[in-house]
């Protein structure tokens, strides 16, 4: 099917706050953030989250790298979070795989939608990087949590708690920009 | 040019029972039967990534120090990963590379750039605090106590020679064995 002809449905949104996931992330008790900067969570949550002394924020790289520090953190009881975009995902995923996955480890990631509609579904989306995305999360077992309006942000503390009582991944997909 | 197991041995002989060893592939088997413990962090998850797991150790952990013994091979999977810890910074992180030209458990091939590139010239281009770079054992083994008694981020190129066959089963490396023995006993310490 040519990209073109794919049906999108646009879902009634309010946006998104920057503050409010910050917020979460807090409340979630993470102690350090991992980053590749991601155009998506630039400005809403990547800069302020850089000006803050807590959590702390660990500039990386290339994302694979971010799955083995999330690792040790666990591994030393402390709570990293991982903030990059879909792209970086794709590129992790043997990390994903094999360090996630495979060993249960609580690896949270917080992933900006690069170039998604705002309020389309990620399946619906008309770019193939975006489409893709559930999809594969589904193939290898990995859970995942749309954060697309203000409402979603209510989705994170629950989600990253429930990955460290379970012991297993979670990715939290950013799917419009935050302010 | 050393031998890599009596290289193990001097470094074993540095190392307390409060410290992470986190020692990948053909290394890690020698690292095993020389020194066998519970805070040995054997797996990794994906080639490269050893440093990265050790990073997150020193960050998480700072009250102790953290061995990462890299390869060269596995080093040039992830060379961003020395830039991240120069730029994090952890004071407990000390950085070992078994630089024996080759991908050793996968079939001894040379790597890209043997004999050419310079590991030592990475770490100190990338910002580590300390870096050392050694050929010969008597020298090594006169100054390894001092380099685990300086603060890191610290990075030690070992030049070794590739060894020969070796028994590899990798569940003694990454059995789910193996791991709950590593964190339990990393939290019970």
């Amino acid at each position: 099917m040519a990209s073109g002809a794919i049906a999108t449905e646009s879902r009634a949104t309010d946006g998104l706050s920057g503050a409010s996931i910050i917020g979460e992330i807090k409340a979630s008790r993470i102690d350090f953030v991992i980053s590749v900067p991601d155009i998506t969570t630039s400005e809403g949550l990547l800069r302020p989250l850089a000006a803050m002394q807590t959590p702390r924020l660990i500039r990386i790289c290339k994302e694979d790298e971010g799955i083995g520090i999330c690792a040790g953190l666990a591994h030393a009881g402390r709570r990293g979070l991982l903030l990059i975009q879909q792209t970086g995902l794709l590129d992790s995923i043997n990390a994903v795989r094999g360090v996630a996955v495979e060993y249960s480890l609580p690896i949270c990631m917080m992933v900006g939608l690069l170039e998604k509609e705002p309020g389309v579904p990620p399946r619906q989306s008309r770019r193939y990087g975006v489409r893709i995305v559930e999809p594969i999360l589904e193939a290898m077992g990995v859970a995942y949590h749309e954060i697309e309006e203000e409402a979603d942000v209510a989705k994170i503390r629950p989600a990253i708690d429930d990955a460290y009582a379970r012991q297993h991944p979670v990715v939290l997909l950013i799917g419009r920009r935050p302010s | 040019m050393m031998r890599r197991d009596l290289c193990l041995r001097v470094i074993a002989r540095q190392i307390t029972d409060a410290d992470i060893v986190v020692p990948v592939y053909s290394t890690a088997f020698d690292w095993l039967d020389i020194r066998p413990h519970p805070l040995n962090h054997l797996a990794h998850g994906a080639m490269g990534l050893a440093s990265s797991h050790a990073l997150g150790l020193a960050l998480g952990r700072p009250d102790r120090r953290v061995i990462v013994l890299d390869g060269d091979g596995s080093l040039l999977m992830n060379l961003g990963t020395l830039v991240t810890a120069a730029e994090a910074a952890p004071r407990n992180f000390y950085h070992f590379v078994c630089e024996n030209g080759t991908y050793e458990a996968n079939g001894g091939h040379p790597i890209p750039g043997r004999g050419t590139v310079s590991f030592a010239g990475f770490a100190r281009a990338a910002g580590y605090r300390n870096v050392h770079e050694f050929s010969e054992l008597a020298i090594f083994e006169q100054q390894i106590g001092a380099i685990l008694a300086e603060p890191g981020p610290a990075f030690v190129d070992l030049k070794v020679e590739p060894a020969g066959p070796q028994e590899r089963d990798y569940s003694r490396l990454h059995g789910p064995q193996v791991r709950q023995a590593f964190r339990d006993a990393l939290a019970n310490t």
